[in-house]
């Protein structure tokens, strides 16, 4: 797909605006580059709902404590915590609004699965001893982002809230979990390994000499341990392939509902923006739309004059000789400040040439927020609140 | 060069390469987490694992986890199985069943080049701070999990390499924000009591100058900053005894960049300083370049300021003729 396509089966769907993403979605995924404000804006929306009065729960992913820093907390449970109300309540909001805020822990969200899908105690158990089966969390790519949306699923399912809104993880890989299902499926029904495993009895000897040279090659070079934990946990695992299928077709199910929408986050620099676009295209050729782009840190521009003019005004300034009446300080001083100008004229109309066409790009009809680079740092509640105020007022 | 994402770390290495090349050394940037931009800067195609040179003295490839690997395998006289492995999802098995198999191919590839003394300096562009922490631990993680065999040997290599300061540095790049500074500081800790490897001076990227003398000497001395009205009549009076006449918008103009560019400048500054106060160990500071885009122009300046301040540290961090990776 190229990225002209992007966003054309939108053409006929009425326009979106943050307020109305807002009110009808059950789901936000947020999606975007690292350090681009990501985990913060996606508290900014969580906020935004609760205090319009819907249970609100942001999840994220992130390693560090980026969310609890943002929200001011010491940390994040594993588990949803209900932020104190007048952390975040003001006295013109709906009462009924409730904030929540969780840490996704992937490895227990795995093991909750395993657990669910196992034939009894035993054979959970026999798994989650696996050394193998504790690396698939950490190890296999996407594996982390995919237990983001299971823990989605099943956020969605308890029926505490309205709003989830998920943010992804930072990194080239963050849309690895709409791949992910697969990739763990196809990791599970592994054809050499259900070789090796299928005929329990007979062992390697049913497999032939082509898979034999290749294990052996293999325990060359990680060792026979490491080996025969991988063949011991796909015996483990028999049988419960189905249930993983069922679950994975089920989260799939949930991104695709019409309540599910994608909110990319980007900054104005050219590589997040291309970023950015990349993401789209995948969200694309998936089969999903991107409902809204916020656009983080643009510099403010002042004054509509090009930089390059106010640059040559300066120049010609310092140029001029000093007189008794006009000092060259005062005019060294003039000249700085058409410097300054200039400066964030140019970063300014450097910026929204990076951005010209993205909304096009995008996806026809999204949401579009832009929210300047805040004079201060982000991490407090009324921080949020000024970039909540940004998003949901800014004119699409 | 370890960093969390968008604070600059492809242009610092970049900037890095330029100045080690300008004192005579050659240096190889190698890329390992996709691309990044770097080949745009030096206005050239995206890098491929086969080598290519950017500028005099600067050569750059991508190292991914793949070729490193079917070079490896090859190497090994294991050549004949590798397609195999790929195409039958084992690869993905046993990449899943030994965590960090798939950085220490890449370690082990940089660790070979380094031995091979091809370069006086290798600039490894790492992945993402929490990540970076990650990538660096991974030997030692096999060294734990391997019992046997070629990988463990080549663990035990890269954890050689790691471990000697004259071998290999980590230079750690952030951007005076609250959110990076503090991840470069967990990240800064992280490295020296898990993987033992000794940080160069870091990097604090995009500092917004405040070379204005509107902070000394003169009425602006005296105003403050953030008062619009007053700094208004400051650059009214300015602009009137230069017989330089400014409209209304111009002067509030003025007055507002002047004002924001203050605060982020004071926001910086006080990150700057919580960063030295967390971690004892030398700033490089880079200015924020107003450019808007990263050319080959902008990194000779980042080259530039780098240097001049290179020259000033305790012990010179460029410039030995041993090959060092950072």
């Amino acid at each position: 797909m190229n990225k002209a396509d992007l966003g054309t089966s939108a053409e006929d769907q009425p326009e979106i605006t943050f307020a109305s993403l807002l009110a009808e979605s059950r789901v936000i995924i947020c999606a975007g580059s690292g350090g681009v404000g990501k985990t913060t804006t996606a508290a900014a929306l969580a906020i935004q709902a609760a205090r319009s009065g819907k249970r609100s729960i942001v999840v994220t992913i992130d390693p560090a404590k980026r969310l609890a820093d943002a929200l001011g907390l010491p940390g994040l449970a594993p588990d949803p915590v209900i932020i104190d109300d007048h952390l975040w309540m003001r006295s013109d909001d709906s009462t009924s609004g409730q904030l929540s805020a969780m840490m996704l822990d992937p490895k227990a969200t795995f093991d909750a699965l395993v657990a669910r899908y196992a034939d009894g105690v035993e054979q959970s158990e026999r798994i989650l001893a696996n050394s193998f089966y504790r690396s698939i969390s950490s190890a296999l790519g996407g594996t982390q982002e995919y237990m983001a949306m299971e823990k989605l699923h099943e956020l969605s399912e308890c029926g505490d809230y309205d709003l989830i809104v998920v943010d992804t993880p930072p990194s080239r890989n963050a849309l690895d979990f709409l791949d992910a299902p697969e990739r763990l499926l196809r990791l599970l029904n592994n054809r050499v390994f259900r070789v090796i495993t299928a005929p329990a009895r007979t062992g390697f000897r049913a497999a032939g000499v082509a898979v034999q040279t290749l294990v052996r090659a293999i325990s060359r070079v990680i060792g026979t341990e490491v080996v025969d934990d991988i063949v011991a946990f796909f015996r483990a695992f028999e049988g419960m392939e189905e249930g993983f299928r069922e679950r994975a077709m089920s989260v799939r199910a949930l991104i695709a509902e019409s309540t599910t929408q994608f909110v990319l986050i980007t900054s104005p620099r050219r590589d997040a923006v291309e970023e950015a676009e990349y993401f789209a295209e995948r969200i694309g050729d998936h089969g999903y739309r991107v409902s809204g782009l916020i656009v983080n840190r643009v510099h403010p521009m002042f004054g509509s004059e090009h930089g390059d003019t106010l640059r040559s005004r300066a120049a010609a300034l310092r140029g001029l000789p000093a007189t008794e009446t006009a000092p060259a300080s005062a005019r060294d001083r003039l000249s700085q400040y058409l410097d300054v100008l200039a400066d964030f004229q140019s970063v300014g109309s450097r910026e929204r040439h990076n951005l010209d066409g993205v909304q096009l790009r995008l996806g026809r009809g999204a949401a579009v927020a832009f929210v300047p680079f805040l004079a201060r740092d982000v991490h407090s509640i009324e921080a949020l609140d000024e970039i909540a105020a940004l998003i949901f007022v800014t004119p699409t | 060069m370890a960093g969390k994402g968008g604070v600059g770390k492809t242009t610092v290495v970049a900037a890095l390469a330029v100045v080690a090349a300008r004192s005579g050394l050659s240096v190889l940037i190698a890329e390992v987490e996709g691309k990044s931009g770097l080949s745009k800067a030096f206005g050239v195609n995206d890098l491929e694992y086969e080598e290519i040179v950017l500028s005099k003295g600067i050569s750059a490839r991508t190292l991914t986890p793949d070729a490193a690997l079917s070079e490896w395998l090859q190497g090994n006289g294991l050549g004949r199985i590798a397609r195999r492995l790929n195409a039958s999802g084992i690869l993905e098995i046993v990449a899943t069943a030994v965590p960090g198999m798939k950085d220490i191919l890449v370690l082990g590839k940089i660790k070979g080049l380094e031995q091979s003394k091809a370069f006086d300096l290798i600039l490894v562009d790492a992945p993402a701070a929490g990540h970076a922490v990650s990538f660096l631990t991974s030997p030692l993680g096999l060294l734990e999990a391997v019992g046997v065999g070629p990988i463990k040997t080549q663990a035990s290599d890269v954890v050689a390499m790691l471990s000697d300061p004259s071998r290999a540095q980590v230079m750690l790049v952030t951007t005076p924000e609250e959110t990076p500074v503090r991840e470069a500081i967990e990240t800064a800790f992280a490295l020296e009591d898990r993987v033992g490897v000794a940080l160069g001076p870091i990097i604090v990227n995009g500092i917004y100058t405040d070379n204005l003398t509107i902070t000394s000497e003169n009425e602006l001395g005296n105003t403050d900053l953030f008062d619009h009205t007053a700094l208004q009549e400051s650059i009214s009076l300015d602009a009137q005894v230069s017989g330089y006449p400014l409209s209304t918008a111009e002067i509030s103009d003025i007055a507002a960049a002047i004002s924001f560019r203050h605060a982020r400048s004071r926001v910086q500054s006080h990150q700057a300083d919580e960063l030295s106060k967390s971690l004892p160990i030398p700033q490089l500071r880079l200015p924020y370049l107003f450019d808007g885009e990263i050319g080959f122009p902008q990194i000779e300046r980042l080259a530039d300021a780098l240097s001049a301040q290179i020259e000033s540290l305790p012990d010179p961090l460029i410039g030995e003729p041993a090959g060092k990776n950072e």
